[in-house]
This record gives structure tokens, sequence and C-alpha cells, in this order.
């Protein structure tokens, strides 16, 4: 039993995993990510996940790391840190994750949302990297992620200033794909998470594959990659199905193979 | 810790916060501002507000900064005016704009610079018939602050915002409400009574359905109508879920006065 997530059961191929620390705004403590780590490698392997939905609360996604625990390791502390495996798993999902935002995403909460596929941010969200502040900088993803999502100039500005900027600007700069009223950010993502749940599995991983390759590689390289997924696609069940329903102007019926 | 400048108190569902340096004529220093950002807060968090009333004690309302608190001397460093103004007469005016619930602004006197666009951040503005707005910045090489470049226009149309913004003239509460800058204007004597009235009516009120429509009608001015319509779709899903709701649909069909608990 997980004691930092609230872990819903699949409905409709979506899990629902809500972080759960309120009295620290879920500050990402190493047993939390611990957690979500086991938690998404669980949901890699069920068959009953196509999709999942992370979130936290009206009032924090997650605002960072634990100060007090991270003040505790030394340089070689640091060098043997468990979380590192940690974030490598949950950056490694899969299948599609959607993060729901609400208040603050900042450090490792920031990083935690940019893990995801796609993030919804309630209109009240703020994204930042304040780790500049404490005499550090971004550790998990904050200095790469970012800047393959805003650019340049606004990375820099939020690393090296260590200010957040709101959900229209995160919206203006393409870190998030929608705003909504903090009221309904679950529910838009659980319905985005659904809406991809319902898509041929495979088809799903390989496109993420695909997208997540294109921000590492040359578009050469990416453009083969992509053809070379896009042709394994076409020894799959699931797209003689999808041709064929669209041809017979039905709704396909996926399994997966 | 009791405040110095400001009085400070929620009863009944009213939150009561008054401007208190009457001497200086209410005019904000830091003091006043962190005070006053103090009570919001409180009134932000506290279970039991409803209603913010917001006012002034003495004879004026509020004026604005106080120069007093402002090294410009000859010789001094240039001041940055936007560092205050990011530091706290921006986050006053959001949260007056953000709270959940809907504030009253009695303005029981002269209001004048940002003291004049307070009141415009407020939802619903009364003020006493011897009251007058002042955009008194221009008078000292300034520009309207407080939201005032965003709300004049918007409330009384550009010719008269321009008008105001850059003459300073004394602007008469009567005229204030012919020209819809305000809501109501009240006898002098009748102000506060009037007021605090209104603020325990709007407390016995569907609290959250009144904050939806804030909320509502705060985002008109920066959407499409499509997307404000969208916006009113949702804002209305969330007042469906609501007790209140519930309550005064059953009140009307059983034909009786509708008990809401702003939830």
């Amino acid at each position: 039993m997980p004691r930092y997530l609230d872990v819903q059961p699949p409905a409709n191929g979506v899990q629902l995993v809500t972080l759960q620390r309120p009295d620290a705004l879920n500050a990402l403590c190493t047993a939390l990510l611990a957690e979500l780590a086991a938690t998404l490698e669980a949901a890699a392997q069920d068959d009953q996940v196509a999709a999942v939905v992370i979130t936290g609360n009206l009032k924090a996604f997650a605002a960072g790391a634990d100060i007090a625990e991270m003040a505790e390791r030394d340089l070689v502390g640091m060098l043997n840190d468990p979380r590192i495996a940690h974030w490598r798993t949950i950056a490694a999902f899969p299948k599609a994750l959607v993060a729901a935002v609400n208040g603050y995403a900042l450090g490792g909460g920031c990083e935690l949302a940019m893990c995801a596929d796609i993030i919804v941010a309630g209109s009240d969200a703020r994204f930042g990297q304040p780790e500049i502040n404490l005499g550090i900088m971004p550790g998990a993803g904050g200095t790469q992620r970012l800047l393959r999502a805003v650019g340049k100039p606004l990375a820099m500005q939020m690393v090296l200033t260590g200010e957040p900027i709101s959900s229209q600007h995160a919206l203006q700069a393409g870190l998030v794909s929608e705003v909504t009223q903090p009221e309904f950010t679950v529910e838009r993502a659980l319905h985005i998470a659904r809406t991809i749940a319902a898509k041929a599995p495979l088809a799903v991983r390989l496109a993420k594959q695909a997208l997540l390759q294109a921000g590492d590689t040359d578009l050469a390289s990416g453009l083969r990659l992509e053809r070379q997924a896009f042709t394994v696609l076409a020894g799959t069940a699931d797209r003689d199905e999808g041709i064929r329903a669209f041809q017979e102007k039905r709704q396909p019926h996926f399994q997966g193979r | 810790m009791p405040f110095q400048h400001i009085v400070f108190a929620i009863e009944d569902g009213v939150a009561l916060l008054s401007f208190n340096r009457p001497a200086q004529l209410n005019s904000f220093n830091t003091a006043m501002h962190l005070e006053v950002r103090e009570a919001l807060k409180q009134v932000r968090h506290s279970s039991e507000a409803r209603v913010l009333l917001l006012t002034g004690e003495g004879r004026a309302f509020c004026a604005g900064q106080d120069l007093s608190d402002r090294n410009v001397a000859p010789g001094a460093d240039m001041p940055d005016l936007g560092e205050s103004i990011d530091r706290f007469y921006n986050p006053l005016v959001r949260t007056l704009r953000d709270l959940p619930m809907p504030v009253v602004c009695a303005v029981n006197g002269v209001a004048a610079g940002a003291g004049a666009n307070i009141p415009l951040a407020c939802d619903l503005v009364l003020a006493a018939r011897s009251a007058s707005f002042i955009q008194a910045f221009c008078k000292i090489g300034l520009v309207p602050d407080s939201g005032g470049t965003w709300l004049l226009p918007r409330l009384v149309g550009m010719a008269r915002a321009k008008a105001l913004a850059m003459l300073g003239e004394r602007l008469g509460a009567e005229q204030a409400e012919q020209w819809g800058l305000i809501h109501r204007v009240v006898d002098d004597a009748a102000l506060r009574d009037e007021a605090l009235a209104l603020a325990r009516q709007l407390a016995t009120q569907p609290t959250y359905g009144l904050a939806l429509i804030k909320r509502g009608l705060n985002a008109s001015f920066d959407n499409g109508f499509d997307d404000q319509l969208q916006l009113e779709r949702d804002l209305q899903r969330l007042a469906g879920r609501s007790d209140d709701y519930r309550e005064g649909v059953n009140a009307f069909m059983n034909k009786r006065t509708p008990a809401f608990k702003g939830r």
C-alpha cells in the first residue's frame, strides 16, 4: 500500500494517481518518488491500464523535492542517490502519461509534470524551477526538458532567476497543452487519457516513442526511426482493424496485437 | 498580533476591513500594506467569511500611496516604483478580484491615486455623496496603477477614462454613479449602515455561486464570445454541483425561503 499516493483502480483503461502529502505541498520525498516509480512500473505491466493520469490537489501538484532530506546528502550521498533510478523509471513509462496540474508545480514538481506526455493546467497553476534560490540547480530534467519545451530564452530565465510562470504563460510557451478552470483539470486530463486509451495500444506506444526521440536526434535519424515504427505497425492486427473499421464506417475494436 | 493601521473583524459572515490611518487620509505605507495583506489572507482562509466589506476610517477612504514613505530626495537613487507595484499594489487588486466571495466597497470620502482604483477592483461600490474619485497620478508625473488603466476604459469608456487620467480632476460620487463607475451613491450619514446591511444580506446568499458569477464576469473582458460561452458552461457545471443550488431549487418547489450555506 503506497503511503503518499492514492492509486485508483483502472477505469476505461485509465488509472488515476494522486500525490498525497498535503502537509508538505506534495514535496517529492524519496519514499513518494519510489512509490510513484513502482506504481508506474506496475501500470506498465497491467493490461487494464492504457494511460495514467497523475495529479496533486488544488493547492499544489508538487512544490519541489524534500529539502530536509536533500540537506542530509553529501557529495557521496548524491552520487549514490536512489532517486536517479526512480526518475528514470518514471520517464521511461511506455504508455500515455497525462499530468493534471493545479497550484504549484515547482522544482521536482515541475520536472515531474514534464515527464508526462501531456500537461493540463488549472488557470491558477504556477510552473517554476526555484532550485537556484537554494544554491543548487534542477537535477531531474529541469534544465533539459524545460529547454526543449519552451525554448532557450524562457528556460534560461526560469532556471537562472528561479521565478515561476503562470499557467497562461506556460500555455503560450508550449509547456502545457490546455488551461482549464482548476476544478476541471483532473476531469479534462481523464478525458484526454480515456480518448488515448481507446486507441490501438501499440500505435500509441510507438507514436509516443517517436515523439520523445524527436527531441533527441537529428531530423534524418528521427525520420528513419519514425518510418521504422510506422512499418512495424503494418504487421499488427489492430492496423488492419483500424483501416477496415474506417472503410466500413464503424468504431474499431482494438486488441493490442 | 493586533492590527495598527487597519480595523479588521469577521462577524456573522461579514469580514470588515477598514483602512485606519485617518491622520494620513488612510494612505498606504508598507506597514498598512502588510496588514491589509494579512487580513485578506485570513478572509481567504476563513471558513465563515462570506462577504468582504472594504472601507476607511475618518473623512477619507484612501489617498493612495503615502509619499512620505517614498525616498525621492535630490541626489538619491531613482526609485523603482515598479517594485512597489509588484510587491504590494498588484497582489492587492488581484486578491480583491480573485477573492471567492462578493467584495463590497464603501467609499466614505476622498479616494485618490491607488485609492481611487482599489474600489474598481471590488464588486459592488457604494460611495458617500461627498466622496470623490481623483486619478491624481498625472499631477506628479505618474501613470494610473492598481488596475486603473485597464478598468477605467472598461467602466466609463475611453474618452472619459483619458480625461480622468490625464486631467486628474475630482470626480464627484454622483457623477461617478451616472457614469457607471460605481454601483450607488448614499447619503454620508447612512453609508456605513447601508453598506453593512448590503454585506449582511450578501452573507446569506449562495456564496459559491456568487464567486462563480464573479469569475465569469471578470473573465468576460478577456474572452471572445465563444470562449465565454464555454466558460459559462463550465461555471454552471460547478454551480450545479453545489449544495446551495439543490437548496434553492428545493425551496422554490416547496414555496419556502431557502437557507443557503454558501457551499
